[in-house]
């Protein structure tokens, strides 16, 4: 379809304004925060995840006892926790991206977006409560 | 016009004549380029990484349990196909750590010339793969 043959026929099967279009795809008002978050947790996310492959070469061949004892020690379970705070909003904001990109449906895409950012929220939560009752 | 979608994409031209805006051809057009297959990895180990994720969690809500919840838990993941799966996880960790600091070298405004881009990718698979083996190099032999 070429619109330089028909010029004026848009605007009347497209019922909106050059106002309303650009509200409609200005912008969401939080991008910044969103983009300064992605970052400030990739930030923190390099010395966390490399200590998090310590973690695991250390418990390699660790028993119930030792696991439990290591990850409840309070400066492991304090970096734990920074770990589950960095880790599932980053992990959110980049599913997020995917399926902002892929899903083109608006109803389709909630859903996946909602279930992303609730199954983000509950496994940070049962993460953290985890590492919690082994400090405690 | 099927969509309004569709509608979005009319601009105009310097001279004031409207016009559609350029869009991309199916990703089946281009040449196959290194900087497309970073963008798909980035991503692809970002999605593997979210679910080492949920297996870290499964790890650590077990090890808060009971004996008889983490003795399954831990026999999956050193079971031959779970030291498999965290050997993919490996990979993609290194993957995603070494490309996601060039992201972050990228915010700056560095590293977008030919040469640099070109190197920097060699060098995050290059650390990808030898930092994959180092560790488990030592989780085999040394731990």
């Amino acid at each position: 379809m070429t619109l330089e043959t028909k010029p004026d026929s848009l605007q009347h099967r497209v019922m909106q304004s050059p106002l309303g279009r650009a509200r409609g795809l200005g912008s969401g008002q939080s991008g910044a925060g969103t983009w300064k978050l992605e970052r400030v947790t990739s930030v923190a996310l390099v010395p966390l995840s490399l200590w998090f492959v310590y973690v695991v070469l250390h418990l390699a061949h660790a028993d119930y006892a030792t696991t439990r004892y290591f990850i409840g020690e309070k400066v492991h379970a304090v970096l734990f926790l920074a770990l589950i705070v960095s880790l599932f909003p980053h992990l959110a904001l980049g599913l997020r991206s995917v399926i902002e990109d892929y899903v083109r449906n608006d109803l389709p895409k909630f859903l996946y977006l909602f279930a992303v950012n609730a199954g983000c929220v509950l496994l940070a939560l049962a993460a953290a409560i985890s590492v919690i009752k082994l400090a405690i | 016009m099927e969509d309004m979608r569709d509608a979005m994409l009319v601009g105009r031209n310097s001279a004031g004549k409207r016009v559609l805006r350029p869009t991309s051809p199916h990703v089946q057009v281009y040449r196959w380029k290194i900087t497309m297959a970073q963008s798909i990895l980035h991503r692809a180990t970002g999605i593997a990484l979210g679910v080492g994720a949920v297996v870290l969690v499964a790890w650590l809500f077990a090890a808060a349990s009971a004996p008889s919840v983490f003795a399954p838990v831990q026999a999956a993941i050193a079971s031959p196909l779970g030291l498999l799966v965290l050997f993919g996880f490996t990979v993609s960790l290194f993957y995603h750590l070494a490309a996601g600091l060039r992201h972050l070298a990228w915010d700056t405004g560095w590293g977008f010339e030919k040469p640099e881009f070109n190197a920097t990718s060699l060098w995050i698979f290059a650390f990808a793969a030898i930092a994959s083996v180092f560790v488990w190099v030592i989780g085999f032999f040394l731990v």
